[in-house]
């Protein structure tokens, strides 16, 4: 496992973790201006929603004579039913009098319970070739190939240029989107952009960290980056740290010790920062509180 | 009267089968200090945002200088209600005055020092500068509102637009207020306010707006801010001893 962290386990194993820290950094900053803008949950209904798409997916690819495991070939189906929920979400809330949190919660289980009965249709066809499926449940870095690793990681990095070019429209469309508006910026069209954000850095974690978990690497690292400052700027910073820190422990530990998911393993050492933030972070943790520091 | 700094052109703004604006047309001249004045729900912030096309007018339009707002939108600066603004976001006062920069800072340009500079210039007319590093949520309302004022300052507009500036402020900012507004006005600006104190209003501006839904006058303070029209605008609700 210390080789692993040490990325002395091995060129491939190598790779992977490199990956998963550049997935992580990007999907921290991501989170950060979703946690601002005040859509925390909204990417646990779009990872989830994706699981379906990937099942399809597969099982087109398979019926086409192709290999069912080529990693683009499913993305573009969970990015298919990924939007698909999002649509439906969008709906719900506009359509109906529903209040979005209820709307994520039918969106999410609607979608994941027809997921998990594709994946298990797929799996009773012992196709052989279904092996890894799964690791889109809770991540996986077993069977990653080289290419994989590059979409995932050349992913994360146009997805942080992107960020780098909207921050100024992303900070100002959180804050205010009426007086973004007056100055100019079109609020419906930044959010569309920060959406599309998501989407992207959802579809490239399910594989290593899984579609039920995704969405802790997108905001647990925002709010333990909300303790430490009192700049927008500075806490995208932060969470990007923090997501590739976890990316990359989860990707090591995950890859150095067999049958354990990266998810879980990824969301524990997010949740470990968490922990220590909320303790020691100086201004908004808890002893920096009992020492008389403002909340 | 020369070009208007702002012309309301029939502007109509319902909310469902309410209606929150009612077909109204106004002029605001520049050089000079507008109220805006009417009973709560009388639709005076409503009026704003349909100008500035932060709510969707139902029908009309607002013409600044003269010309659609895309035109122009380096002259007019907005200063919303305190009560839109998420006092728990992550931002400090220097980099809330740099949003009103945002016109020439584009989206991609670093701020420079010069930028920075300048802002700090901002926050001295409205005697906030010991405050630029403080986080936004950290101050009170009326240092708040002055960090706001600064925003809109920042803009080196020829048109303010203020949405309630004087609610909930203690009375020093208020003070600081006004004399940066009437500095504006002496400089040439239009400067328009949503106003609810009416016992300030002749002391303070030079034009009124009456509104309740539909406009009721509007002109110089001296004929327009008279006992007749107030009671036509506040129909019941007005407590006599305010009216000027």
């Amino acid at each position: 496992m210390f080789e692993a962290l040490l990325l002395q386990s091995g060129y491939n194993a190598t790779l992977v973790t490199l990956g998963a820290a550049a997935l992580g950094l990007a999907t921290g900053a991501v989170g950060s201006f979703l946690f601002l803008r005040r859509r925390s949950l909204v990417p646990d209904a779009m990872a989830h929603a994706t699981l379906p798409g990937v099942g399809i997916a597969f099982l087109v690819m398979v019926a086409m004579g192709g290999e069912g495991r080529f990693l683009p070939g499913l993305l573009l189906g969970a990015g298919c039913t990924s939007l698909l929920g999002l649509w439906v979400l969008q709906g719900l809330v506009r359509g109906t009098r529903l209040p979005e949190d209820a709307a994520i919660g039918a969106v999410l289980s609607v979608f994941y319970g027809a997921g998990i009965v594709l994946l298990t249709y797929i799996q009773g066809l012992g196709a052989g070739r279904q092996a890894g499926l799964e690791g889109f449940l809770l991540g996986s870095t077993a069977g990653m190939l080289r290419a994989d690793v590059y979409l995932i990681a050349g992913g994360g990095i146009v997805v942080l240029l992107a960020l780098l070019a909207l921050r100024r429209a992303l900070v100002m469309v959180a804050f205010d989107p009426g007086y973004a508006r007056v100055m100019g910026l079109r609020p419906e069209w930044v959010d569309l952009a920060l959406m599309a954000l998501v989407l992207a850095v959802v579809l490239l974690g399910i594989r290593v960290v899984g579609a039920i978990l995704v969405v802790a690497l997108l905001i647990t690292p925002a709010v333990c980056a909300r303790m430490w400052t009192d700049r927008a700027g500075v806490m995208a910073v932060i969470a990007a740290a923090i997501g590739g820190l976890a990316g990359y422990g989860g990707a090591a530990v995950s890859a150095a010790v067999p049958g354990v998911p990266t998810g879980p393993v990824i969301v524990a050492l997010c949740f470990a920062v968490f922990l220590g933030s909320a303790l020691i972070a100086p201004r908004h943790g808890l002893i920096g509180r009992m020492r008389g520091g403002r909340g | 009267m020369t070009q208007a700094a702002l012309a309301f052109d029939a502007i109509s703004v319902r909310y469902g089968a309410v209606t929150a604006v009612d077909a109204v047309t106004a002029q605001i001249p520049s050089g000079a200090m507008t109220a805006i004045v009417g009973p709560n729900g009388a639709g005076k912030s409503t009026l704003l945002k349909a100008a500035l096309g932060v709510v969707a007018p139902q029908s009309g339009q607002a013409l600044f200088f003269g010309q659609a707002l895309d035109a122009v939108r380096e002259k007019v600066a907005y200063m919303p209600q305190r009560a839109s603004v998420d006092w728990d976001f992550p931002i400090r006062v220097i980099d809330v005055v740099l949003m009103g920069m945002q016109r020439q800072l584009g989206l991609l340009r670093p701020v420079r020092a010069a930028d920075r500079a300048f802002a700090m210039d901002c926050l001295a007319r409205v005697a906030m500068t010991d405050f630029a590093k403080r986080q936004i949520g950290a101050l009170s309302g009326g240092q708040q509102q002055r960090v706001f004022l600064a925003r809109a300052l920042a803009q080196r507009a020829a048109l303010y637009l203020l949405d309630e500036p004087f609610a909930g402020v203690d009375a020093k900012t208020e003070a600081a207020i006004v004399t940066v507004l009437q500095a504006l006005r002496d400089e040439g600006a239009a400067v328009v306010a949503v106003h609810h104190d009416l016992a300030t209003v002749p002391e303070w501006f030079d034009r009124v707006l009456l509104l309740n839904r539909k406009l009721i006058a509007a002109g110089p303070v001296a004929e327009t801010f008279t006992p007749d029209l107030l009671r036509q605008t506040y129909g019941g609700q007005l407590p006599p001893q305010k009216v000027a």
